[in-house]
């Protein structure tokens, strides 16, 4: 099990190489990327930025209680912070498993509870040169200028899931 | 005591600062701390019930803060 937040570009074949053994028959692997549009507008680039001791505590948290709750240990995280440039991963989640269900709900599982309780927030950079924060709207969303909160201004996601005979 | 509350992201920018020191009682709580920040920097429009951690993990309004602990204000997170 390893997580935490990383200043440099993430490898993303690292880490499913990482999680993988002979004995778990499926790697899933989950990429956040920075996608070029949001709510209409077009988007230049991300910055990421976290609270990193309590970031890098509930990242821990977050695969511990996916290991508990999947029953592997095989559990990779990694978030990127700094500024990333269109189609950069901000996000990989790798987790393998004896079995494809297991593997793919874990990773399903790890990526909604870090959005919801890893404390690190975007600033979006739009091409016409405006930046804002974007929240989603739990709270606060209206009261603070931002623009809005549904979920729809979520980094675009694209999903590698391997699997080898057996799983 | 005197707390200082860490501000991160549209907090931070709405304050200018991105931490703010707010003078409360001894046996403050959480729900104190956040009313202090409210009075101390208007300017951060807090949501009804802001999100706290103390010392790095998420905190009821009821919980106590001492004067060595890392008190923070946490925006919607919006990682991923």
């Amino acid at each position: 099990m390893r997580t935490g937040l990383v200043g440099t570009p993430i490898d993303i074949a690292a880490i499913a190489v990482e999680v993988a053994s002979p004995a778990n028959g499926a790697v899933s692997l989950f990429v956040g990327t920075v996608r070029d549009t949001n709510d209409g507008r077009p988007v230049d680039g991300i910055e990421y930025n976290a609270y990193a001791p309590m970031a890098e505590r509930e990242m821990a948290e977050i695969a511990r209680e996916a290991a508990e709750r999947f029953g592997t240990a095989h559990v990779v995280i990694e978030h990127r912070t700094g500024y990333l440039a269109l189609g950069e991963a901000s996000v990989a989640i790798a987790v393998a498993h004896p079995r494809r269900a297991n593997a793919m709900d874990a990773t399903r599982w790890i990526i909604e509870a870090l959005k919801e309780r890893v404390p690190i927030w975007k600033l979006e950079h739009y091409t016409d040169g405006t930046r804002q924060w974007v929240e989603h709207g739990v709270q606060g969303a209206g009261r603070q200028g931002v623009v809005r909160g549904d979920g729809a201004q979520e980094a675009s996601d694209a999903r590698v899931d391997a699997e080898v005979t057996g799983a | 005591m005197h707390v200082d509350v860490l501000l991160f992201a549209s907090y931070a920018d709405a304050a200018g600062a991105t931490s703010v020191r707010v003078s409360v009682a001894n046996d403050a709580r959480v729900s104190d701390v956040v009313q202090a920040v409210r009075t101390a920097v208007p300017a951060v429009r807090l949501p009804a019930r802001p999100l706290v951690a103390v010392n790095h993990r998420y905190a009821g309004a009821d919980v106590r803060v001492a004067p060595a602990d890392e008190v923070a204000l946490i925006p919607p997170v919006a990682g991923g």
